[in-house]
């Protein structure tokens, strides 16, 4: 678990290969101390990784919305009281313990960012992806939202107020996204299928059925 | 502390960049640094705001090289070893000191469903009533702490207008240095975008970050 050898492997994280990286190695050997210790269950681990690998992600957050679409009754306790409402769905806990809905219109575009470390709704959008964890991101959002969505390729028009959370305590915050055109006849999970875990960050909107399938 | 950390409004990071059907972890050890850093908080040596410090008091160099599960990794390290859960000659060997008890996990398996679908609520009761109204104008204080805040800096000494309050929550700046929860009221603060950034901001952007209190004075 030296650490005098780290710093000529740091460009090295080549995770395709079949040699363990060095970080790999050194979080190996930390577990193996941890367990030896009876400090952690290695069963509880495998639990924790399979949890937020396979039972948690931002499926969860587009029932939420695509119920917000179909049932105003449960659209109106969503505005009113995010996390009772996600609650109801079976989404509760952590880093999610404190949920308010942003609700986009043609007036007002949202967009989440955490500028101090990583906040993101992970009960409904599972772990955060990396853009959103980086450097980039993270100090730009603020500064220049405008131009971080055009990078996603969405323009926000000028009649339009881009208003930006920044996630500074316990509150996390999903963007209910504008229901796009050409979907009046679909239920609910027909519609789950259209909306994606960037529309609820609020860095792109939700495409119709047609766009999609072009995509 | 005003570190590297505090990222609001910096320049020089370059665009942000998607990747295509990105894994939830791009390698096993990410997800293993996840799990180790659930299970090895069971032992409540630490707090969420003690471990976001940890991260924070990370050098810059490595802070702004390292990925996200390696900062992890390391301020787990730094957790553990303040905690004394581990010991540095354990950490160098990877060997348990054999004069050292084996402990018993708080967190087995059985027991994750329920602690993450449980999380860690920071609402709080309290008897005091809000010291700011909605519509209210606020300044955010201008204060350089050297410890743990949630304050970032590009909002020191500017002028918002309180959205809501969100109750008493656990105070980071105070239980981060294990000196109690100091439970306090929660706002959103609305900040116009030419208040933080100026003329080149767009005129009916805005910025909203949670605060507490003692982050703020009536303007």
């Amino acid at each position: 678990m030296s650490h005098d050898h780290e710093h000529d492997h740091d460009h090295h994280h080549d995770h395709g290969q079949d040699i363990p990286s060095d970080t790999a190695l050194r979080v190996k050997a930390l577990e193996s101390l941890l367990i030896e210790k009876g400090l952690v269950d290695p069963a509880a681990l495998d639990a924790v990784v399979d949890t937020y690998e396979n039972k948690i992600g931002p499926r969860n957050g587009a029932r939420i919305v695509a119920r917000a679409w179909t049932d105003p009754d449960y659209k109106a306790r969503l505005m009113g009281d995010a996390t009772a409402a996600i609650a109801e769905m079976g989404y509760t806990g952590a880093q999610g313990e404190h949920m308010v809905v942003v609700e986009n219109t043609p007036e007002v575009h949202n967009l989440v960012v955490c500028t101090l470390c990583s906040c993101y709704p992970w009960p409904v959008l599972g772990l955060p992806p990396v853009w959103y964890k980086s450097s980039a991101y993270r100090s730009r959002a603020v500064i220049e939202p405008r131009g971080v969505l055009n990078e996603f390729g969405l323009s926000v028009p000028d009649d339009v107020a881009v208003r930006v959370w920044d996630s500074t305590a316990e509150i996390r915050y999903l963007v209910l996204p504008e229901r796009p055109a050409g979907t009046d006849g679909m239920d609910a999970e027909a519609l789950a299928a259209l909306v994606t875990r960037d529309a609820m960050v609020g860095v792109a909107k939700v495409a119709g059925p047609a766009a999609k399938e072009g995509a | 502390m005003n570190g590297v950390h505090d990222m609001g409004g910096m320049h020089g990071f370059g665009p942000v960049e998607p990747e295509a059907n990105e894994p939830v972890f791009h390698a096993p050890w990410e997800g293993r640094v996840l799990a180790l850093r659930r299970a090895a908080s069971a032992w409540r040596r630490w707090n969420i705001d003690a471990g976001r410090h940890s991260i924070e008091r990370l050098p810059p160099a490595d802070y702004l090289r390292m990925s996200y599960y390696e900062k992890w990794f390391a301020s787990s390290i730094r957790l553990l070893l303040d905690a004394g859960l581990i010991t540095p000659q354990e950490l160098a060997t990877g060997r348990r000191d054999p004069t050292s008890p084996i402990a018993t996990p708080p967190l087995t398996a059985d027991k994750v469903p329920v602690a993450i679908a449980a999380g860690g609520p920071t609402l709080r009761q309290i008897s005091a009533q809000p010291r700011f109204a909605a519509g209210a104008a606020v300044r955010a204080r201008d204060i350089n702490p050297t410890g743990h805040t949630r304050l970032p800096r590009y909002v020191r000494g500017r002028q918002g207008v309180i959205e809501c309050h969100h109750g008493a929550h656990v105070f980071p700046d105070s239980n981060s240095r294990f000196e109690g929860e100091n439970p306090q009221y929660l706002y959103t603060v609305r900040f116009a975008a030419r208040e933080l950034w100026g003329d080149s901001a767009h005129a009916s952007d805005s910025v909203h970050l949670d605060l507490w209190e003692d982050y703020l004075d009536a303007a």
